[in-house]
C-alpha cells in the first residue's frame, strides 16, 4: 500500500497539470488531496506495522537481462522518512496556497517533486532509487528558477548542477559496486550482504559518500543550500530544507554506509592526522556545524539565517552518522526527521508569514516594523520554531541532537565539545533573527496595514508544531521504528556482529 | 544463405534494393505527375512515397534469411547488421515525416530521392566486411549527405557548408583510402576476416601502425570526433534543417556500427589496453585519446555555444566521445552498449531537429529563441524536454540508460578500475553537459515569451513524429530489455 505514495503523487502531478481549465482553486485542492493522501497512507502503514521491521511492498523484475527489480520495500528508517516527506509536504502545500502564477504548473512539479522523494525513500533497488533520485532533480530547477525570488536562476542552477554532480559521483560508485559484486544485481538486500573486498570499499565509499553529502549540505560542498533556500519559493524551500536535503543523509546511510562499511575503517596510516575516512568526514560535519551558525550569526538576509542554519543542523545529521554507534546514528535519523519539521516551519514564517506581507527580508528594516503587534501568530510560531531549533527539551531537536552529542562523546569526545559550541552559536543568531524581526524597535509611525493569517497558514503550523512537540515528548514514537531498523539485517556489516 | 550468384545477391540486398528503387520512383513522380501541383502538395506525395517505400523495405527486412553472406563477406547478412538496418529505416521514417512540412526547395523529388539514397548507403555500410566495399559504401553517403548539405541554394551559408563538408570528406575518404591500401598490403586481401589473421600474424608490424593512425584518422572525421571534428558545427548550423538531422542521426548510427565492425572484426589483435597499470600499445589507447579529446572539448565548447544548433554539433561530438569509450572497450558487451546507445541518441537527435524543423518559420537558430516556448507550443516544449533530457542523461530515458550501460561495460573490463579515470571524466563531462541542456530549457520553461509572439502551430506530420521519438526514447529508457534482448539475441 505504502507504494501508492508514489503512483498517488505522481498521479496527482499529471492531474494538476492536464485538467482543462485554468482554475486556481481546484488546482490547490487536488495537490492538498494528494498529499494528505500520502501522509494518511504512511500513518496507516506505520500504525498498521510499528515494529520497524521490513515491509516488502513491490518485488518484480524489472531489467532482467541485467537483474534490476522494481523493488520498493521499507523498514522502520524509510518509514520515518515517508512520515516526514507527508508532514513536510501537506505542509507545503498550505504555505503556497496563495500562488497566483502559472499554479498548475506550480502544483504538478511540487506533487512530481514528492513522488519521487517517496520513491527513493521507499526502493530498495539501487538502480531504481537512483532513478528516483535523479528524477528529482529537475522539479528542482524548475521550481526555483520560476517563481523563486533574489537571483533565482543562478541559485537554480547552482543547486541543480551540485546535485547532479553529487548524482555522477554516486552513480560512478553504483556501476563499480555492481560490477565487482558480480552477482547481476543491484538489489539493496544483495548488495548489503556481499562482502566487497575492504580495498574497493575504501576508493568507492568516499565516492558514494561525498556524493550524497553534498545534497546533505556538507561543507564544503554547501555552498548550493544557502543560495537555493534563499532563492526558492516557500514551499519549494521547505521542501528543499525538510526532505530533500534528507535524500543525500538518506543515501549517506542507506547507500555509503551500508554497502562499503569497511571504507570506515583506519587506512593504516596518517595523513594531516587523519587516520580513516570516519574521522575525515566527522571533521567536515563539525566545520559544517560551527561554520553553518557563524555564518548565520552575522547574515542580513533572514531567509540566509535559515538557510545557513540548515547547514549548521544537518552537520548533526553527518557527524551521528559517523559516530557509528547505535545510539549517534539513531539521533542522525532523528535529527533528519526533526529538522525536517522544524526547517519547514522556519521557512514558512520567513517566506510565507513575513516575506509575502512584508516583501522584504533585510533584518534591518525588518527591525523597524512593529511585526509583532501585526502579526502575533508568525511571532509565536516563529519564537516556537526557534525554541525547537535549538534544541529546547520538550521539541524533537532535543532528542535527536542530544542523542548525536551523546554517540559522538563517545566516538570522539573532543568533537562533541565542538559540537556542543556549534549549538550556542546557534541560539545566538536565533535570539538575533528573532529580536531583528519581530522584537525591534519600529520607526515607522504610519499605521501599516499587512493582510490578516489565512487559515492554511495556521493549520501548517500548527501541524509541524504539533508534530514537533509531540515527538519531543514521546521520542519512542519514532524509535521504536529507527532502532529496529538499524538493528536489522541490512545493517549487519556495519554493526559487526554488536555496535561499537 | 550464402552464394556468390547474382541470384543470391538479389536475394541478401532486398531491402536495400527496394529503397533505392523508391529513390527513383520518387523522382519520376515528383517530376512528373506532381510537377505542376503546388509545393505543398508535391512535398506530401514525394514523402508519401518515400515512407511507404521504407516501410515496405522494413517488411522485407522481416522476410530476410537470418544469416547470409556473399562473396566472403562482400555482403553480410545477419541478425545485428538487420536489427540496425530495421533502425535506420524507422529512423528514415521519422526524418521524411519531417521533411513533409519543409518548403525551402522547389527540387523536391530530388531531395527525397536523395535522403533515401543516403539511406541505402548507411546499410549497406553496415551490412558488409570488405575493405573496398566499407570505402565504396562510405564515399556513396557522404556524396548524398555533401549534396543533401548544400541544398538549399538560395542560402549561401548552406552552399558553404557543403563544400567545407566536401573538402574535409573528400580529404578524410583520401587518409581512410590510404590506411585501408596499406591494410591490403599487409595482408593480400579484401576481407576483414582475411586482415585479422594478417594482424594477428604480426601486430607490431610498423606499417600496420601507420595504417591504424590513418584509418582511425579518416573513421574521426566521419563521425566527427576531436580533433576531427571541425566541419560538425558548419553543417549542422548551415544545413537545411533536415538534412542535418540525417547527418546527425541515422549517419551516425551507421558509422559508428560500421567503425566498431571495423576494429572489432579486423584489427582485434592490434587492439592494445588503455586500462591503467595494463597498458600496452595499440588503437585502443588511440582511441581512448580521441575519446577524451571529444568529450572534453565537444562538452566545454558546448558551454560558449548562442546558436542551438551548434550547441548540438558540439554536444554530438562529446557523444561520440561517449560512444569511443565503448570502441576502447572492445568487448562483447560494450558492443551491445553501443549499439543501444546509437539508437537511442539517434532518436533523441532526430527528435531535437525536429522540434528546430517545427519552428523553421519562426527562424529559430540562437537558444534565446527558444524564450517562453512552453507558452506558446507547451506540446513541442514537452517533446524538447525529454530529448535534452534523455541526450543529458537523466533517468529513466532511454540517454541515461546508454550511459549506464557503457560504463558498466567499461568496469566490468580490465580488473573494474583500470578504466575508472574514463568513466569518471565521461560522468563529469555529462555534469557539464547537462548544464547547457538546461540553458536551452531555461529559455523554454522559465523565460517570459517576446511580447506579441503568437502560438505556433506545429504541422501534423511533424507533430506525428516527434511523438514518435519521444514515445520511444521514454519506453526504451523505461523498459530497456526491449532493445538490448534484440541486440544481444543478434549478436549470439
Amino acid at each position: 500500500m505504502l507504494a501508492w505514495t508514489i503512483y498517488l503523487s505522481f498521479i496527482g502531478a499529471a492531474a494538476v497539470t492536464f485538467t482543462p481549465g485554468k482554475s486556481a482553486a481546484v488546482a490547490r485542492l487536488t495537490a492538498l488531496l494528494t498529499t494528505l493522501a500520502g501522509l494518511f497512507i504512511a500513518i496507516v502503514a506505520v500504525a498498521h506495522d510499528p515494529s520497524g521491521h521490513q515491509i516488502n511492498i513491490v518485488k518484480a523484475p524489472w531489467m532482467p537481462r541485467l537483474g534490476i527489480e522494481y523493488h520498493l520495500a521499507a523498514d522502520g528508517i524509510s518509514l520515518v522518512l515517508v512520515f516526514l516527506t507527508g508532514l513536510a509536504a501537506v505542509a507545503g502545500v498550505l504555505f503556497s496556497w496563495n500562488i497566483e502564477k502559472r499554479v498548475k504548473d506550480f502544483f504538478g512539479l511540487y506533487l512530481f517533486l514528492i513522488g519521487a522523494v517517496y520513491g527513493v525513500f521507499l526502493s530498495f533497488d539501487l538502480f531504481l532509487l537512483f532513478v528516483f533520485y535523479e528524477l528529482a532533480i529537475i522539479p528542482k530547477y524548475f521550481l526555483i528558477a520560476i517563481w523563486g525570488s533574489t537571483r533565482r536562476e543562478y541559485a537554480a542552477m547552482k543547486l541543480v548542477l551540485y546535485s547532479f554532480a553529487g548524482s555522477a559521483l554516486v552513480l560512478a560508485g553504483m556501476v563499480a559496486a555492481y560490477v565487482v559484486s558480480g552477482q547481476r544485481s543491484m538489489s539493496l538486500e544483495a548488495l548489503a550482504h556481499f562482502s566487497f573486498s575492504p580495498h574497493f570499499q575504501m576508493w568507492a565509499f568516499p565516492l558514494v559518500f561525498v556524493g550524497f553529502a553534498v545534497l546533505a549540505g556538507m561543507w564544503p560542498f554547501h555552498t548550493w543550500a544557502p543560495t537555493g533556500h534563499a532563492a526558492a519559493p516557500t514551499a519549494a524551500s521547505m521542501l528543499l530544507a525538510g526532505v530533500v536535503m534528507k535524500l543525500g543523509a538518506y543515501g549517506c546511510l542507506r547507500v555509503a554506509m551500508m554497502l562499503f562499511p569497511r571504507g570506515l575503517d583506519p587506512w593504516g596510516f596518517r595523513v594531516l592526522g587523519f587516520g580513516s575516512w570516519q574521522q575525515v568526514f566527522a571533521v567536515l560535519a563539525v566545520i559544517g556545524i560551527v561554520y553553518g551558525a557563524s555564518v548565520a550569526l552575522v547574515q542580513k538576509d533572514l531567509k540566509f539565517v535559515v538557510g545557513y542554519s540548515s547547514v549548521s543542523h544537518m552537520g548533526f545529521v553527518l557527524l551521528g552518522l559517523m559516530t557509528l554507534n547505535q545510539i549517534g546514528l539513531a539521533g542522525a535519523v532523528y535529527q533528519m526527521f526533526s529538522h525536517g519539521i522544524i526547517a519547514g516551519l522556519l521557512f514558512a514564517v520567513v517566506g510565507r508569514m513575513v516575506y509575502d506581507r512584508t516583501h522584504t527580508r533585510d533584518l534591518g528594516e525588518l527591525s523597524r516594523m512593529p511585526l509583532a503587534r501585526l502579526i502575533p501568530f508568525a511571532a509565536v510560531t516563529f519564537v516556537l520554531a526557534f525554541m525547537a531549533s535549538i534544541g529546547l527539551p520538550g521539541f524533537s531537536g532535543f532528542v535527536a541532537e542530544l542523542e548525536v552529542l551523546i554517540g559522538s562523546w563517545r566516538a570522539f569526545p573532543w568533537m562533541a565539545w565542538i559540537g556542543g559550541l556549534g549549538i550556542l552559536i546557534g541560539i545566538a543568531f536565533s535570539w538575533r533573527a528573532l529580536q531583528a524581526t519581530f522584537f525591534g524597535e519600529p520607526t515607522t509611525t504610519a499605521e501599516q496595514v499587512v493582510p490578516p493569517m489565512t487559515l492554511p497558514e495556521r493549520l501548517g503550523a500548527c501541524l509541524l508544531l504539533g508534530s514537533s512537540i509531540v515527538l519531543g515528548l514521546y521520542p519512542r514514537l519514532l524509535m521504536n521504528l529507527i532502532l529496529p531498523g538499524l538493528n536489522g539485517p541490512l545493517f549487519e556489516q556495519l554493526r559487526r556482529g554488536d555496535w561499537r | 544463405m550464402n552464394g556468390s550468384g547474382y541470384f543470391a545477391l538479389l536475394r541478401l540486398t532486398e531491402p536495400e534494393i527496394i529503397v533505392a528503387l523508391t529513390g527513383l520512383l520518387v523522382l519520376i513522380l515528383d517530376l512528373s505527375f506532381l510537377r505542376r501541383t503546388s509545393l505543398a502538395v508535391r512535398f506530401r506525395g514525394a514523402v508519401a512515397a518515400a515512407s511507404i517505400g521504407c516501410a515496405v523495405a522494413l517488411g522485407a527486412i522481416e522476410r530476410l534469411p537470418a544469416q547470409g553472406s556473399w562473396m566472403a563477406g562482400m555482403l553480410v547478412v545477419n541478425p545485428l547488421t538487420l536489427l540496425v538496418q530495421a533502425a535506420l529505416l524507422v529512423l528514415a521514417i521519422l526524418i521524411l515525416l519531417l521533411v513533409d512540412s519543409a518548403r525551402f526547395t522547389r527540387h523536391v523529388g530530388e531531395y527525397c530521392a536523395l535522403m533515401l539514397f543516403a539511406t541505402t548507403a548507411m546499410m549497406l555500410l553496415v551490412s558488409t566486411q570488405n575493405l573496398l566495399m566499407i570505402f565504396i559504401t562510405i564515399e556513396f553517403l557522404s556524396l548524398s549527405l555533401y549534396i543533401l548539405t548544400g541544398f538549399d541554394k538560395e542560402s549561401r551559408p548552406s552552399a558553404e557548408a557543403g563544400l567545407t563538408y566536401f573538402l574535409f570528406g573528400g580529404m578524410s575518404a583520401g587518409i581512410l583510402l590510404f590506411g585501408m591500401s596499406l591494410l591490403y598490403g599487409i595482408s593480400g586481401s579484401l576481407s576483414l576476416g582475411e586482415v585479422a589473421t594478417a594482424v594477428n600474424r604480426s601486430p607490431g608490424d610498423p606499417l600496420l601502425t601507420i595504417a591504424l593512425v590513418m584509418v582511425v584518422t579518416g573513421f574521426g572525421f566521419k563521425i566527427a570526433a576531436a580533433p576531427f571534428h571541425m566541419w560538425a558545427p558548419e553543417v549542422y548550423q548551415s544545413a537545411p534543417t533536415w538534412s542535418a538531422t540525417l547527418v546527425a542521426s541515422s549517419s551516425k548510427v551507421a558509422s559508428f556500427f560500421a567503425l566498431f565492425i571495423f576494429f572489432y572484426l579486423g584489427l582485434m589483435g592490434a587492439a592494445g589496453n588503455a586500462a591503467r597499470g595494463n597498458y600496452s600499445i595499440g588503437w585502443a589507447p588511440l582511441i581512448a585519446i580521441i575519446a577524451v579529446a571529444s568529450m572534453l572539448w565537444g562538452n566545454l565548447a558546448a558551454i560558449a555555444q548562442t546558436s542551438f544548433r551548434r550547441l548540438l554539433a558540439y554536444s554530438a561530438i562529446g557523444h561520440a566521445g561517449y560512444m569511443l569509450i565503448a570502441l576502447v572497450i572492445h568487448s562483447r558487451q560494450s558492443f551491445v552498449s553501443l549499439v543501444y546507445y546509437v539508437i537511442t541518441y539517434a532518436l533523441a537527435t532526430v527528435g531535437a531537429f525536429g522540434v528546430l524543423a517545427a519552428l523553421e518559420e519562426e527562424r529559430v537558430d540562437s537558444i534565446a529563441d527558444f524564450r517562453g516556448l512552453s507558452k506558446r507550443a507547451p506540446g513541442l516544449s514537452f517533446c524538447l524536454l525529454i530529448f535534452l533530457l534523455s541526450l543529458a542523461g537523466i533517468p529513466p530515458l532511454a540517454g541515461f540508460f546508454g550511459k549506464f550501460y557503457v560504463f558498466a561495460s567499461a568496469l566490468d573490463r580490465a580488473n573494474h578500475s583500470g578504466l575508472l579515470w574514463l568513466v569518471l571524466l565521461a560522468l563529469g563531462m555529462s555534469v557539464v553537459s547537462f548544464y547547457y541542456y538546461l540553458k536551452v530549457l531555461k529559455q523554454a520553461y522559465v523565460s517570459e515569451p517576446v511580447a506579441g509572439a503568437g502560438v505556433i502551430r506545429v504541422p501534423a506530420t511533424t507533430r506525428i513524429a516527434l511523438w514518435i521519438a519521444a514515445a520511444l526514447v521514454v519506453l526504451l529508457g523505461c523498459l530497456p530489455d526491449l532493445l538490448l534482448d534484440r541486440i544481444a539475441a543478434a549478436l549470439h
